[in-house]
């Protein structure tokens, strides 16, 4: 549990951190609260020549409302997530999710770029940001990119974030008022991944569904968007039929790894399960 | 408030002796970041040692490359199998009369085996080098599952052992074969079955567990050339014992050995026996000349060193139609891993497993235990429990609860109908105990009322009712374990470790001004020993507890013991500690009497001091009395007022409980929640109530997290899976239940005063208590045992079976 020698660098601004990374090229990665970084160095399971600290740059903080999204900087905490008063008013299935990653004192360090960038499909934001349609934005030595959340992960820590790039802000469009949202997580335990988790935004009009975004987590290589779950809701009432429908295409694209938290169809199940309960918790919430 | 001027009652509340809840006095120390543990220690010149350790379950040893690891700046030094083999020091003696492997030899026979010892500056350049050495390794055939051990095709795990075919404990039946250990009179027990009118039969496995004590083990040995004198300091339970083998092994003089047991961080058995980490160190600090630490990090913890349980408990009763209790068959399957490191009194290789007939007049039971060699790490501890007594209590428990389901009993009507009466003790145990004392029936109904048992289970007809109609998700389980422990190892006539005697002790020196220091032969790891020893002592003596010092680990200092497991600090430690008072106390009399001049017989003792029978107001309190044990004693007595106790107890202690627990499972997930758990426990007299509590609480929730998730597990090709935190299910407060106490006393009638212990009991109760619950949830479905643990997906598995699941 020793990690190997490694060089380190605390920027402070963005563009030193981009021109530190594009010099160092593939051996050194940004670092961002740490949490899933650190454990795999400390395993050696991610051999790394130098970290980049990103923690000393302000313009990666902060949480603002810009042309119908919020833009939140990609070293903002779990912590600070919670706290925020705008992400409160404007999407809360954000706080509802932080609040089931890890413990209080992950929360404090982690941040939800690091949640997002590393590619871990066992992490809680991804799904959920492909369930908001939300965009990553990148930036490198020739400029700034925005990829969307939903085209973003490869495979298991494989994204479409290349070397040199670091990932800056998350945007997040905002949900209609009056959304109904819900992220279902299970887990063994505090401080645990996901057995398996959902997130839903529905909206609704005149009792029927209007639009739907389903993204489940820790059930794949990467999270997963369920396109054909959350379309098939689309003008239904969201009645059991079509929540079973939904659910059936959603347990139709996972493809969970058999692991102490269970076999792989417990876990494609336990996607189910989460999924209708979140629909109900989603829908008792919505207006319209 | 001056002496005098206070009541009877008020001087002996100013003793905080036995009965007071008392706060831990070690708890200054340890809430404030003050404690001592072994990685706190920082001696001058000190290397680090860190392990090459095996990445296969079974493989040959082809060659060992140490020359890159060498070649880095700051390694002092590579340790193979090749430097230990001229000391003799690449196997060492087991506990259970085995020898295990210091460093692998020609093979390695478990993931995670030590292979190389690295001594660097640094931990950090210690665990570069282990990456450095290159170990050319061959695949053999991996043994995992015990059933196919002794196959006749089965690997050969240990090449050491060819050709032995007498073990520690018998005769060996195959080259995968340790022991075959039984009791009981087989042929009786036998012919209980042929005759009975009803039987089980079921195979009940206690899956191999850890004790994942949060600091792991360490040690830090230092060896003084000039002086010739080595010490070592370690997180050892049992460091008197640790000397002795360090002697016997190094040839270095035991007086000249000083092993010192700080601050511990919890031990649960996984700190008695002795460690290839701690003979490395040792070695190297003789090869080198300087102190060397060695860490454990979690992953070796919970891989490498000692393991629990891992019991295949094939259970048989025989019983009347009626529920009487006729007969207990078992036969259990051991699987010891790749050496026997048992940590067992010696000539028990299957701990008191005999203890299996739990809390029932049973006339005849027989037992067999085989122990056998896979390709998994060694131990095999008593995780929080004496000696294979909360395998025997979780089987016995879950071995009744089938029984009842079978006569369509009621599990509490079926534990009453069986319980030994109060008036059967002392009760001779079919399997050859001497049970001290009990109130099993009293306890058993106490428990019910607590829980209101009887509307517990009408609540649970309306439920599964309501779950046929499916108006509810949920099935409701409610669990019963009635359990007796074995604890207080123990009289010497049958228990030793490698030839010691299970004795304990206890010494104490009273200063002039009436404050003493106590030391003793056990070693708290978290149980409060400087709070509640002082206790015992303040009462005996008379003395109060705050002016009473204890200390134990050090073995320079401290008597002679067998240290702290199995539940016997207070057993036997313990009465020590009140035996010694006693000659305290006896000589304080002869000093009182000489001082108002009169006759011993003249003098009565009353809380903290002799008065004169008649003549209350000539007295002398304990503190006037210690200054004159320097000054002035009758002629003939020596000076000074000191005393030593070595306590062989006469017989075990069977502390005894009666636990409920509710749980709610949801059917589509298989999640289990915990309603309630009440746990009655009777550890006969209270030293401390709320060390008792606390005690009870920790427990618990070590049973619970067994129960509920903890489990190492490996793959068929002898891969440990899980074994770090992130899997290896270790509750934190928001999983944990909230618990309910309670207590009978029932004293036991041989120990000094009284007390039976406890620190073990909730960890030997909880467990079936849980399991009972989570089975008893579909007790009325067509289903008679789920095996452990009753994590999430395996109980919705069980759901999927029934046709639970919507």
């Amino acid at each position: 549990m020793i990690p190997g020698a490694f060089d380190y660098d605390a920027p402070t601004t963005l563009d030193e951190a981009v021109a530190l990374l594009a010099e160092l090229g593939e051996e050194a990665r940004p670092l961002a609260g740490g949490h899933s970084l650190i454990p795999m160095m400390k395993l050696r399971l991610a051999p790394l020549e130098h970290l980049v600290d990103l923690r000393r740059i302000d313009s990666l903080k902060g949480i603002r409302a810009e042309g119908g999204a919020l833009v939140i900087g990609a070293m903002t905490t779990q912590a600070e997530l919670l706290a925020s008063d705008l992400i409160t008013g404007h999407c809360p299935i954000i706080q509802e999710t932080a609040a089931l990653i890890a413990d209080p004192q992950v929360r404090s360090l982690g941040t939800l770029g690091g949640n997002v960038a590393n590619g871990d499909p066992a992490n809680d934001m991804p799904a959920l940001m492909q369930c908001l349609d939300a965009g990553y934005v990148l930036a490198g030595p020739g400029g700034s990119r925005e990829v969307k959340a939903r085209d973003f992960y490869e495979s298991a820590f494989f994204t479409k974030r290349a070397d040199g790039e670091i990932l800056t802000a998350v945007r997040v469009p905002i949900p209609p008022a009056g959304h109904g949202y819900a992220y279902e997580k299970l887990k063994r335990k505090i401080g645990d991944y996901a057995t398996a988790a959902a997130a839903v935004v529905v909206t609704l009009a005149g009792g029927s569904c209007k639009t739907a975004a389903i993204a489940l987590t820790n059930l794949g290589e990467t999270p997963l968007y369920a396109a054909e779950a959350s379309a098939a809701l689309v003008g239904t009432p969201l009645d059991k039929a079509a929540v079973e429908r939904a659910v059936a295409l959603a347990e139709g694209i996972t493809a969970p790894a058999s692991d102490g938290r269970g076999p792989a169809d417990y876990r494609t199940k336990m996607a189910g399960v989460m999924l209708r309960r979140a629909l109900q918790r989603a829908l008792a919430r919505a207006a319209g | 408030m001056s002496d005098a001027a206070m009541t009877v009652e008020e001087r002996e509340a100013n003793l905080k002796g036995i009965g007071c809840s008392r706060k831990r006095t070690e708890d200054a120390r340890f809430i404030q970041g003050k404690g001592n543990y072994v990685d706190d220690l920082k001696l001058p010149g000190m290397l680090f040692g860190d392990f090459v350790r095996s990445p296969y379950g079974h493989a040959r040893i082809k060659s060992i490359d140490a020359s890159a690891a060498l070649a880095l700046p700051g390694v002092k030094a590579v340790l193979t199998a090749a430097d230990l083999k001229p000391l003799n020091l690449h196997y060492m003696p087991t506990l259970a009369g085995d020898v295990q492997a210091v460093l692998a030899e020609d093979k390695v026979l478990f993931q995670n085996q030590e292979v190389a010892f690295v001594i660097a500056e640094d931990r950090y350049i210690a665990a570069d080098a282990a990456e450095l050495v290159e170990v050319d390794y061959e695949a053999l055939p991996v043994l995992v599952d015990p059933f196919r051990s002794m196959d006749p095709d089965a690997p050969v795990l240990r090449e050491d052992l060819a050709g032995k075919t007498e073990g520690a404990h018998g005769a060996r039946r195959h080259h995968n074969h340790i022991f075959t250990w039984d009791v009981g009179d087989k042929e009786a027990t036998d012919q209980a079955f042929a005759q009975a009118e009803v039987t089980i039969k079921e195979l009940i496995t206690y899956p191999r567990v850890h004790p994942a004590p949060m600091e792991t083990c360490a040690c830090v040995a230092s060896m003084d050339k000039i002086r010739g004198e080595l010490t070592v300091y370690g997180t050892f339970q049992a460091p008197h014992v640790v000397r002795t083998v360090a002697s016997l092994l190094s040839t270095i003089p035991e007086h000249k050995i000083h092993v010192i047991a700080p601050d511990i961080g919890g031990g649960f058995g996984n700190k008695v026996g002795v460690y290839p980490g701690y003979v490395c160190s040792i070695v190297a600090s003789i090869v080198l000349g300087v102190p060397v630490k060695w860490v454990e990090d979690r992953m070796e913890n919970l891989s490498a060193t000692a393991f629990a349980r891992d019991y295949h408990m094939t259970a048989e009763l025989a019983a009347t139609r009626d529920g009487r209790i006729t007969a207990i068959r078992a036969h259990v399957l051991a699987d010891h891993g790749a050496f026997d490191a048992c940590a067992d009194p010696s000539k028990w290789p299957a701990g008191f497993f005999n203890i299996c007939t739990g809390s029932y007049d049973v006339p005849t039971a027989y037992v067999a235990v085989d122990g056998v060699y896979t390709n998994k790490a060694p131990g095999g501890v008593a995780y929080r429990c004496s000696f294979r007594v909360t395998e025997a209590a979780y089987m016995i428990e879950r071995a009744v609860d089938i029984l009842a389901k079978k006569l369509a009993m009621d599990p509490v009507e079926l534990r009453l109908k069986n319980f030994i009466q109060p008036h059967q003790f002392p009760y001779q145990s079919a399997l050859g105990w001497e049970y001290d004392s009990g109130d099993y029936p009293t306890a058993m109904k106490k428990a019910m009322e607590a829980t209101s048992y009887a509307a517990l289970r009408a609540e649970q007809q309306e439920r599964r009712a309501a779950f046929a109609r499916g108006e509810t998700r949920e099935l409701m389980g409610i669990g019963v374990a009635f359990f007796t422990e074995i604890v207080g190892a123990g009289p010497t006539r049958n228990c030793d470790i490698l030839g010691v005697g299970m004795f304990d002790s206890c010494e104490i020196r009273i200063h002039p001004t009436g404050a003493a220091i106590a030391r003793l032969g056990t070693k708290s790891q978290g149980q409060a020993h400087e709070t509640t020893y002082a206790q015992i002592l303040a009462t005996e003596i008379g003395i109060p507890a705050d002016d009473i010092m204890i200390e134990e680990g050090n073995t320079d200092t401290a008597p002679y013991g067998l240290g702290t497991y199995g539940s016997r600090s207070t057993p036997v430690a313990g009465a020590a500690a009140a035996r010694v008072g006693r000659k305290i106390r006896d000589k304080a009399r002869k000093i009182a009497a000489h001082l108002l001049e009169v006759g011993e017989d003249d003098l009565e003792f009353e809380v903290d001091r002799f008065k004169v029978k008649g003549l209350p107001e000539r007295q002398k309190n304990m503190k006037e009395i210690a200054w004159a044990a320097y000054n002035n004693v009758p002629e003939g007595l020596e000076l000074g007022l000191e005393a030593v106790d070595y306590y062989d107890p006469p017989n075990m202690t069977y502390p005894f409980g009666a636990y409920i627990c509710v749980v709610d499972i949801d059917a589509d997930t298989g999640v289990t929640k915990v309603r309630r758990f009440y746990a009655l426990d009777d550890c006969g007299t209270r030293i401390n109530p709320m060390v008792i509590e606390g005690q009870v609480h920790g427990g618990l929730t070590e049973a619970f997290a067994i129960a509920m998730g903890q489990e190492i597990r490996y793959d068929e090709g002898g891969n440990v899976m899980g074994a770090s935190f992130m899997d290896y299910f270790v509750p934190t407060a928001v999983e944990t239940p909230v618990w309910e106490t309670d207590h009978t006393v029932t004293p036991s009638p041989h120990h000094p005063i009284g007390a039976k212990g406890v620190g073990e009991s909730p960890n030997v109760g909880g467990v079936p208590a849980f399991s009972n619950a989570v089975n008893d949830a579909f007790a009325h479905l067509d289903i008679t045992h789920i095996q452990m643990p009753h994590d999430h997906w395996r109980t919705w598995k069980v759901c999927e079976k029934l046709g639970l699941v919507g």
